[in-house]
């Protein structure tokens, strides 16, 4: 099966193993991901602040070319390119003459024919039916699903899962046999793209939200977007200075976690790769949450002690 | 999309807004969810709930301490006021417009140098390479700010565990890109929004 990718910039560099995880997971379920030629970035949140056309144009150009290689679904794992994509394919469908102007700037004729996939639609329509069935080594942690903003916002034109406390994540946590705890801080906002120009802004935000993770226990943090992952991961140092406490529960991206499930090893899925270490200890599993085939492996593990 | 050009009459500042982006901000009743809600605010000079009153008096003083504040590039873009406003107003696109109104009318705050530079560089990248060069970006961005010194000490341990790459990666229509940057710079030349 053939779906387009688009994994755009932060995945070639500093989320390298957010594809790397991604890319193993599909091959798990025999799909085959083909990345849309001569891609290029989506603007994110510099052009849009700074130009609406430019904001436009990045995005449209992406998905004409999607268009071109005739690809319907195209998977984009970045929830800030999510976003993007997504809010350009929404103004273009709206109005007629932007979309005519944008095509002229792009110099491509975009006909807005490509769909919108973030990661857990991409996963929610190609893997989680037959996911149960291949859980091996069940996830069984105090797992916090962090959602952020551009997953879930804004839901007029996105139209993904609940604004507030949104749930997809947490039901696939819970068929890789992990426990999604109950928290405060599913979309609040980590602080986005004023890492590097507002540091202290996003220790502020980012602490917040580990620190409620901490507090109820999370012993480990899913995310579902790049940035994300860089703020609340990379930016530890700084967090733990505004908190002045040493929070060390790692955050994981989600297809990471289930790569885990379905018996990946760590290092194929780059957990290697986080700045804040990831030590997940080893834990008996719970009985009533173990699939059929990794009891099998429980109870041979049983018989040989 | 119309300007307020097009008109005889001078449009209000209302008037003009709901031309340019579509936003009504005259529905805005100050319930305050905004401000309330917005993970910036405690940082901002005015808060979302009075950058709507002070559009709405009119007022050409509220219009300039806005376009020179700190507020509109504080902003993140997190869309949680939208999401929250009982007037569904989109306050996020508001902000855009003030930024780029900001810009041209060459108002931006001093302060807010590092964000705009930021943002600049991130663009360069994009027009020079097709794609985001995250070790281009910092670079570009720690010589238009000073900043030299600047997570220096993340960096090392990045490149240890493969994260930042010493070369870019340059698309082949990388010359596409730079068109697609003049024809915008060029249409907003000639006054087209």
């Amino acid at each position: 099966m053939k779906v387009g990718f688009y994994p755009g910039c932060s995945m070639k560099g500093g989320a390298r193993e957010y594809q790397e995880s991604v890319s193993a997971l599909a091959k798990v379920f025999d799909i085959e991901l083909v990345e849309i030629p001569d891609w290029n970035c989506c603007g994110a949140t510099a052009a849009h602040n700074l130009s609406k056309e430019l904001s436009l144009s990045l995005p449209a150009r992406i998905m004409a070319l999607a268009e071109k290689e005739g690809i319907v679904d195209i998977v984009v794992p970045c929830a800030a390119c999510y976003n993007r994509l997504s809010i350009t394919r929404h103004e273009l469908a709206e109005d007629k003459s932007l979309s005519a102007k944008v095509s002229s700037i792009i110099d491509i004729k975009y006909e807005g024919s490509t769909n919108i996939l973030n990661i857990i639609q991409f996963i929610d329509k190609y893997i989680t039916d037959k996911l149960e069935e291949k859980v091996v080594k069940p996830f069984n942690y105090n797992t916090a699903c962090y959602y952020g903003c551009l997953l879930v916002r804004p839901h007029s034109i996105l139209k993904f899962d609940r604004v507030e406390d949104p749930q997809s994540m947490d039901v696939l946590v819970k068929k890789a046999g992990g426990t999604a705890i109950d928290w405060a801080f599913k979309t609040e906002c980590c602080g986005a793209g004023m890492s590097v120009s507002r540091t202290d802004t996003v220790a502020r935000l980012s602490g917040n939200i580990m620190k409620d993770a901490a507090d109820r226990a999370a012993e480990v943090v899913v995310v579902a977007c790049p940035m994300c992952h860089s703020n609340l991961d990379m930016r530890r140092p700084e967090i733990n200075k505004f908190l002045n406490e040493k929070i060390d529960i790692p955050v994981l991206y989600i297809s990471q976690v289930l790569g885990l499930a379905v018996g990946l090893d760590a290092k194929t899925l780059g957990l290697n790769r986080h700045m804040t270490e990831v030590n997940l200890p080893q834990k008996p599993v719970k009985e009533d949450v173990v699939p059929e085939a990794a009891k099998k492996i429980v109870n041979s593990q049983k018989l040989e002690a | 999309m119309s300007t307020s050009q097009e008109h005889n009459h001078p449009l209000s500042l209302s008037g003009e807004i709901r031309m340019d982006t579509g936003v009504i901000i005259n529905k805005c009743y100050q319930c305050g969810k905004c401000s309330a809600g917005c993970p910036v605010a405690t940082e901002m000079d005015y808060p979302p709930s009075l950058v709507m009153r002070m559009l709405q008096t009119d007022n050409p003083d509220h219009l300039d301490k806005l376009l020179k504040s700190m507020s509109i590039w504080l902003c993140v873009s997190c869309e949680m006021c939208v999401t929250r406003c009982p007037m569904e107003i989109d306050i996020p696109t508001l902000m855009d417009y003030m930024r780029q109104k900001s810009i041209k009318a060459k108002k931006t705050n001093p302060q807010a140098s590092k964000i705009i530079s930021f943002h600049k560089s991130f663009l360069d990248s994009i027009n020079y390479t097709g794609r985001l060069y995250e070790m281009g970006l910092i670079v570009d961005y720690k010589m238009r700010t000073g900043a030299m010194m600047q997570d220096v000490g993340v960096a090392p341990k990045m490149f240890a565990k493969g994260k930042l790459s010493p070369i870019p990666e340059i698309i082949r229509g990388r010359k596409k890109i730079a068109a697609i940057f003049n024809r915008i710079k060029n249409n907003n030349k000639e006054g087209i929004q």
